[in-house]
């Protein structure tokens, strides 16, 4: 059963079906892929990484035969690959099963090991949801928690970020950079004044990870590899050295009891690889990616009237922009630019399951409806970017006049 | 899923509600209660030319966006964003003073 199924597996090999993002078959020649953001299409390296695992690393990674101790090879091989990139030692890495689940060990194992020092917990108004419920919990468990606002742009100001640690602070958490709006956050100078009142700091590295080198002085390190095109499945907690944990979960063996649960070896190996491919081609990529971004950022207010477009002009990930079109409801936008072809994400509260506005842009009091993030896949082609940007003004213009927006 | 926790930062919180209203009545209130953002913005835009330049106009509206959404689209279109009241059976009054 793990063996004779490979060619049938990749009927969507690159040379035989036309593609708009490398790696990733499409046969909707008119579909453009623009929500990164979200996943990143499967990497080359990873399909062929997992494919090879799943045949030579399938077998239980703590046992002591042959196929086992190959299994386990592999796995210690993809956290050295991967503890490389990130900038760690491998024994401080530990491979969960998605960036959420690093996120909520890190921070809910990292509050637990500190219990003595004190309870009370800093993050940021614009952290991802998993730091927002972890810590949610924590206060539901009777923790503190103190929220630190962002300005207009988004961004953390470090002093402010500072000032809310206290004696009994047991840990603080930030983002690298926000996953709406793109803006990256002050880690650097935020992990120094971690460092300076003895609090350990938990970075979410989800959206840089694989794209740019995290700043030093962190304690706790969360990723997720279907964001840098590894498989879905495979998150990274990464626990420095000398940083006191414990788990919040029932004790377990896998992982160096850190996650428990059966190794998803050939998940971890895929990741690696891609990891590492990804990491090379973002030296290039990234400054591709981030020039069609700035095209984006300036044509979209000058051809549209009453667009915003938010997060930190300067300080922001390379690929991702979002704004805001006034009168508009996001979700008829979305479905808009989805029947013409495009893939984009949105924080409008009409998108979301619960019908609140984004806490993104709710906390930086910017236009929460008629909101899109467009963020760019490795690979993608430039006319597409500029096929969005003809066709957005119309697109606009049609659904204001559907709403009965008089023409500005 | 979204987080539905406190993320407003404290200097942003509505401010405690005054004894008596600050400043003048508005000319003008916009009924947008039960309607979905953008559709209060949108009765806003339409509607504020209605009032004089100097005097106030009043949304009502009970979609949470709005709270957001009013005092942005006041920055953007640079109108004066006066005050949030919270109204007794629920939703919020947005005052803004039109300016040109």
């Amino acid at each position: 059963m793990f063996g004779g199924h490979i060619s049938a597996r990749v009927p969507g090999t690159p040379s035989r079906v036309p593609v708009s993002v490398h790696g990733v078959a499409d046969t909707d020649l008119a579909g453009a892929y623009f929500d990164a953001a979200s996943t990143e299409p499967l990497h080359p390296a990873a399909r062929a990484a997992l494919l090879g695992a799943l045949d030579g690393a399938w077998a239980d990674p703590a046992r002591l035969y042959g196929a086992a101790r190959a299994a386990r090879m592999q796995l210690d091989q993809a956290r050295a690959r991967v503890a490389a990139v990130l900038g760690a030692r491998a024994d401080e890495v530990a491979f969960t099963t998605s960036g959420t689940q690093a996120v909520h060990l890190a921070l809910l194992g990292g509050a637990r090991a500190r219990r003595r020092t004190g309870r009370h917990l800093v993050v940021s108004a614009v952290e991802h949801s998993s730091v927002l419920h972890a810590a949610s919990l924590h206060e539901r468990d009777g923790g503190e928690v103190t929220v630190v606002g962002v300005d207009r742009g988004g961004r953390v100001d470090p002093a402010e970020f500072a000032a809310a640690l206290r004696p009994d602070t047991a840990l603080a958490c930030l983002q690298s950079a926000n996953h709406e709006v793109g803006t990256v956050q002050p880690v650097g100078e935020v992990a120094q004044a971690c460092r300076a009142a003895g609090v350990p700091l938990l970075v979410d590295a989800a959206q840089t990870a694989g794209r740019a080198d995290v700043p030093e002085g962190w304690s706790f390190l969360a990723a997720s590899a279907h964001k840098w095109g590894g498989p879905p499945g495979v998150g990274v907690l990464v626990i420095r050295k000398g940083t006191r944990w414990r788990s919040p979960l029932p004790e377990d063996e896998r992982e160096g009891r850190r996650v428990p649960g059966f190794e998803n070896v050939p998940g971890a190996v895929a990741a690696a690889a891609a990891l590492e491919a990804y990491r090379a081609e973002m030296a290039t990529e990234g400054p591709r990616l981030s020039a069609l971004v700035e095209r984006v950022r300036e044509r979209v207010p000058r051809d549209i009237p009453d667009v915003q477009v938010v997060g930190d002009p300067v300080r922001r990930l390379p690929h991702l922009v979002t704004f805001s079109c006034l009168y508009v409801e996001g979700e008829a936008l979305l479905t808009e630019l989805d029947r013409l072809g495009f893939a984009v994400s949105s924080g409008s509260s009409c998108t979301a399951d619960t019908l609140r506005p984004s806490h993104v842009l709710e906390a930086m009091g910017v236009i929460t409806h008629g909101n899109v993030r467009v963020s760019l896949p490795r690979g993608v082609r430039s006319a597409d970017v500029d096929r969005l940007l003809a066709v957005l003004p119309d697109a606009v213009a049609r659904l204001r006049r559907d709403a009965g927006v008089s023409p500005a | 899923m979204r987080f539905r926790g406190r993320t407003r930062r404290e200097s942003e919180a509505p401010p405690p509600e005054p004894a008596v209203p600050a400043g003048p009545p508005p000319v003008l209130v916009i009924d947008a209660l039960g309607r979905k953002c953008p559709i209060p913005i949108i009765m806003l835009a339409e509607r504020i030319r209605e009032v004089p330049v100097g005097q106030i106009v009043a949304v009502l509206a009970d979609d949470a966006a709005a709270r957001t959404d009013v005092p942005a689209w006041c920055r953007m279109k640079s109108q004066d964003f006066v005050r949030e009241e919270t109204l007794p059976h629920g939703g919020w009054g947005f005052h803004i003073r039109r300016t040109y």
